[in-house]
């Protein structure tokens, strides 16, 4: 295959819990620079299978290969010094630091400073925290404590100490749900720039189907633990079975996204 | 042979009451989420109250009557405590509901020697149960066979109680989620209320069966709370099953390390309980926890270092301590010192607990190894004061980073009991080590050289070595090492995710912690010429605590001004009263209720409010709830 390399390669990634089977022999790859969209109804193993990629999960059978490194059986430490930065569907940021100690901390762990007792960490990697900063829109709020800040400053937040380590790979559960709709929107938009700009892949998944298709490249969808579709959105859209399990058949839904398509 | 039968049933004798009280001890844990510290305080209730009860009431119905009624007693008061102290603090972090809950017990200890006085209390046998079995030679008291039975009678009726009935039933669901349990429109308040007085009836019932075995006393509160928390760590709290399991292999471990260890048994039993804690950290039946609230919860400014003004004022107010062998008799000096080790002890414990939030309970035992580590190089090798000084502390820094390796792979109250029984063990290991520790009688002629000999040049001394500790914990917590520290606190979750080995910030932590406590005991040992036991032990460890709580848990430097306000008042206090740890029980209590913040962290609201364009905290703790 020609173009961009391949980032991850996901290769019959299987998980049972008992007798029930959350995610079977499930197959995909992503390249540098393409926002994937992972999607599919409640229960359909999505969370299960970000889990597996970022390490909080171990799969029973398949091969997670990411940038050449098979990744199974690494703590999420580990595969975060691969080149991997993440959000939570609930935000996870440290509410008693400021926003720029909130960035400040993941480059202190990025330049493998974490056992330095002597150097002030105010001024540990400032310029650099203030630029991921800037970079999302964050800069006026450095100073402020985490805690106050509202969600969807929180979620920005997130996305600057997830760019920190500079990942090649961007695992996002859920980026904008618990958001008004306007700051979905924004939150997806500077997401595929930075993507775009910097060649980062992104995987997300997302209930949104808005957001889905306006900024995902390509999407996989997901039933009961199997890929049941992979393609663009438009091929997406298009299938009967992800209609029948997931998207509905609903005419003015089909109207509004042809004429947004066009 | 028979000896050997003999001693695994006086083992198991000893588990009843061991059972009874952990299990009491998980129910109430399993509901509320509060590990009660004043469990033990319940048992030794138990037992004074039954003794009262069984010496007042002749014949076999007062006796049996008075167990069970003084066992109601004791439920009761647990009742009152419940509906005027926990209600309050359900919602607080987990620290101060150990805190609270550890100040009662300090109340209860001074409130049994004020009315039943400070002796120990010989009870009545057992009316039916005096004599003694005979087994092949070996006589068996007929008592402990009673006992025996016992312990599957109480699981055997408390699993029906929980299987078979509503209110069991609602108890189990309460224990998986309690929210569900009150959205489902059942009075969460007497279900809380009802389960603490469940498990206070069974701590109290096994005070009161013990009354026939073992002399009543007013430390006995202490030594079962610390075997409990060993219990329930190897049982796995929540879980009863695990209770009865661990309580017989504890009681057992104390019955035959006597046999193979004389001088210091509960080595076999911490082994056992490391071994443990490695294969199954959540122990043997119980269920791996949800990760832990996080532990500040009143969230005050966000910490920033010194400011140029405030550097100056900082050093002025150090010149000005400097400056007081110019005024102060030799009286006044030795107290200086004292409060100067203890800012260190204080600092050190605020490091642990408000910068890397491991709330340890045991933290006395590091103090302590540093001032037997300086006592054995003073007697034994008899090297100069400094190199004794710089070794000294050594041994605490050993002790916390063979510990505290097994401790930080807990967290939230499984840490607070596991410091707790470490510093136990440690203290036991010096009490009971007669040879090398000198036991109860320690080590005495442990006197600085003459250069640092007196008042005022021991003072200066401690100033100055207590100056450069805080002043270096300080630059860590400003260091990148003490911003990742307070990420792993902040959030393990996130902390993990950008690459941040937690366990390893926090055995760091524990290690430098432990180091700095040791340097703090190793001045304590020249200053008071001598060690004993007493410098590892609890009371100490609760002292460093409140001082950290004193000044304010979530500021930077609360721990310096509690540790100078609670030394003066406690020189001060034990000098007008008998009653220092009621009143100092109380004192806890109340902090916890009323002043959460401590007296730095309150200053900072004040200050907040009072300039003019920034953000107003609220002076209440609206936060905490939030935070649930």
């Amino acid at each position: 295959m020609s173009g961009p390399r391949t980032l991850l390669s996901v290769e019959g990634l299987t998980k049972s819990y008992g007798g029930v089977h959350a995610v079977r022999g499930v197959s995909f790859e992503l390249r540098a620079g393409e926002i994937l969209a992972l999607i599919g109804p409640n229960g359909a193993g999505k969370s299960t299978c970000f889990d597996m990629l970022n390490g909080q999960n171990i799969p029973d059978s398949g091969r997670v290969t990411l940038l050449g490194q098979d990744t199974i059986g690494r703590k999420p430490r580990e595969i975060w010094r691969l080149g991997v930065g993440r959000t939570f569907q609930i935000t996870a940021t440290f509410p008693t630091m400021t926003v720029r100690e909130n960035v400040q901390v993941a480059l202190v762990s990025y330049g493998q400073a974490l056992f330095n007792f002597w150097s002030s960490a105010p001024q540990f990697a400032r310029e650099e925290a203030g630029r991921l900063l800037d970079l999302v829109g964050m800069d006026g709020y450095a100073e402020r404590p985490c805690g106050e800040l509202a969600y969807g400053d929180l979620k920005r937040l997130e996305l600057a100490v997830a760019l920190a380590n500079r990942p090649k790979l961007l695992l996002m559960d859920e980026p904008t749900a618990g958001m008004a709709p306007r700051e979905r929107v924004e939150l997806m938009r500077l997401t595929a720039k930075i993507a775009r700009e910097q060649a980062i892949g992104v995987l997300f998944t997302e209930h949104d189907m808005d957001v889905v298709f306006e900024h995902a490249d390509r999407i996989l969808v997901l039933n009961r633990g199997s890929l049941i579709a992979e393609g663009t959105p438009e091929q997406v859209r298009a299938n009967r079975e992800v209609r029948a399990v997931y998207l509905g058949e609903g005419l003015v839904y089909d109207a509004r996204h042809r004429e947004g398509a066009h | 042979m028979a000896f050997y039968v003999v001693q695994f049933l006086t083992g198991l004798a000893s588990a009843a009451s061991l059972f009874l009280v952990a299990s009491g001890l998980s129910i109430i844990f399993g509901v509320t989420r509060i590990v009660n510290f004043a469990h033990g305080a319940f048992y030794m209730l138990g037992a004074y109250v039954a003794f009262t009860l069984t010496e007042r009431f002749s014949g076999a119905l007062g006796f049996w009557g008075g167990i069970v009624v003084a066992a109601l007693v004791v439920a009761v008061v647990g009742v009152i405590v419940e509906m005027v102290l926990l209600r309050r603090i359900y919602h607080s972090p987990e620290l101060f509901q150990l805190l609270a809950t550890f100040g009662l017990t300090l109340m209860v200890e001074d409130l049994v020697v004020l009315i039943w006085g400070p002796d120990d209390l010989l009870g009545r046998r057992a009316p039916g149960f005096k004599g003694a079995v005979d087994f092949f030679g070996q006589n068996i008291p007929s008592y402990d066979l009673f006992l025996i039975v016992m312990g599957p009678v109480v699981l055997g009726v408390l699993w029906l109680l929980f299987q078979r009935t509503r209110w069991g039933i609602l108890v189990r669901a309460a224990t998986q989620d309690r929210d569900m349990v009150a959205a489902l429109g059942v009075n969460q308040k007497w279900l809380f209320t009802s389960v603490f007085a469940v498990g206070v009836f069974l701590a109290a019932l096994g005070g009161a069966l013990q009354i026939p075995r073992d002399a009543v006393h007013h430390a006995m509160d202490l030594r079962i709370i610390v075997e409990v928390f060993v219990v329930v760590v190897i049982g796995g709290l929540g879980s009863i099953i695990g209770a009865f399991v661990a309580a017989v292999l504890v009681s057992e471990l104390n019955a035959f390390g006597i046999l193979i260890f004389p001088k210091i048994s509960i080595i076999l039993v911490f082994l056992v309980m490391a071994a443990v804690l490695i294969v199954r950290p959540w122990g043997l039946f119980g269920k791996p926890e949800a990760p832990a609230r996080r532990t500040p919860g009143l969230t005050v400014n966000p910490w920033r270092p010194l400011t140029a003004n405030e550097r100056i004022a900082a050093l002025a107010a150090l010149a000005l301590a400097a400056a007081l062998p110019l005024v102060g008799g030799n009286y006044a000096l030795t107290v200086g010192s004292e409060i100067a080790i203890y800012v260190i002890f204080a600092a050190s414990l605020h490091f642990l607990m408000s910068v890397g939030g491991l709330a340890s309970f045991g933290h006395a035992a590091y103090f302590g190894l540093g001032a037997y580590g300086i006592a054995f190089l003073a007697k034994m090798a008899g090297l100069p004061m400094i190199v004794s000084l710089l070794l000294g502390p050594l041994l605490g820094c050993l002790g916390a980073a063979v510990f505290g390796f097994f401790c930080v792979q807990l967290s939230g109250v499984y840490f607070a009991m596991l410091t707790l029984a470490f510093a136990q063990i440690v203290w036991s290991i010096a009490f009971q080590w007669v040879a090398v520790t000198g036991g109860d009688n320690g080590i005495l002629g442990v006197w600085p050289e003459k250069w640092a000999a007196g008042p005022a040049s021991f003072y200066w001394l401690s100033l100055a070595i207590s100056a450069l500790c805080v002043v270096i914990l300080r630059l860590i917590v400003f260091s990148p090492f003490g911003y990742a520290l307070r990420a792993t606190r902040d959030s393990p979750l996130r902390s993990e995710a950008i690459g941040i080995n937690a366990k390893r910030m926090q055995w760091t932590a524990f290690v430098i912690a432990g180091t700095v406590a040791g340097i703090g005991g190793a001045l304590f040992a020249y200053l008071k010429g001598s060690v004993f036991p007493d410098s590892l032990g609890i009371s100490l460890s609760v002292d460093a605590l409140v001082m950290v709580l004193l000044g304010g848990v979530e500021t930077v430097s609360g721990a310096v001004i509690g540790a100078i306000v609670f030394k003066t008042l406690n020189v001060w206090l034990v000098s007008q009263t008998d009653w220092s740890k009621l009143v100092l029980g109380g004192f806890v209590v109340l902090i916890v209720i009323a002043f959460p913040k401590g007296i730095v962290g309150t200053l900072e609201v004040l200050i907040a409010r009072w300039r003019p364009n920034s953000p107003k905290p609220p002076l209440a703790t609206s936060r905490v709830e939030v935070a649930e």
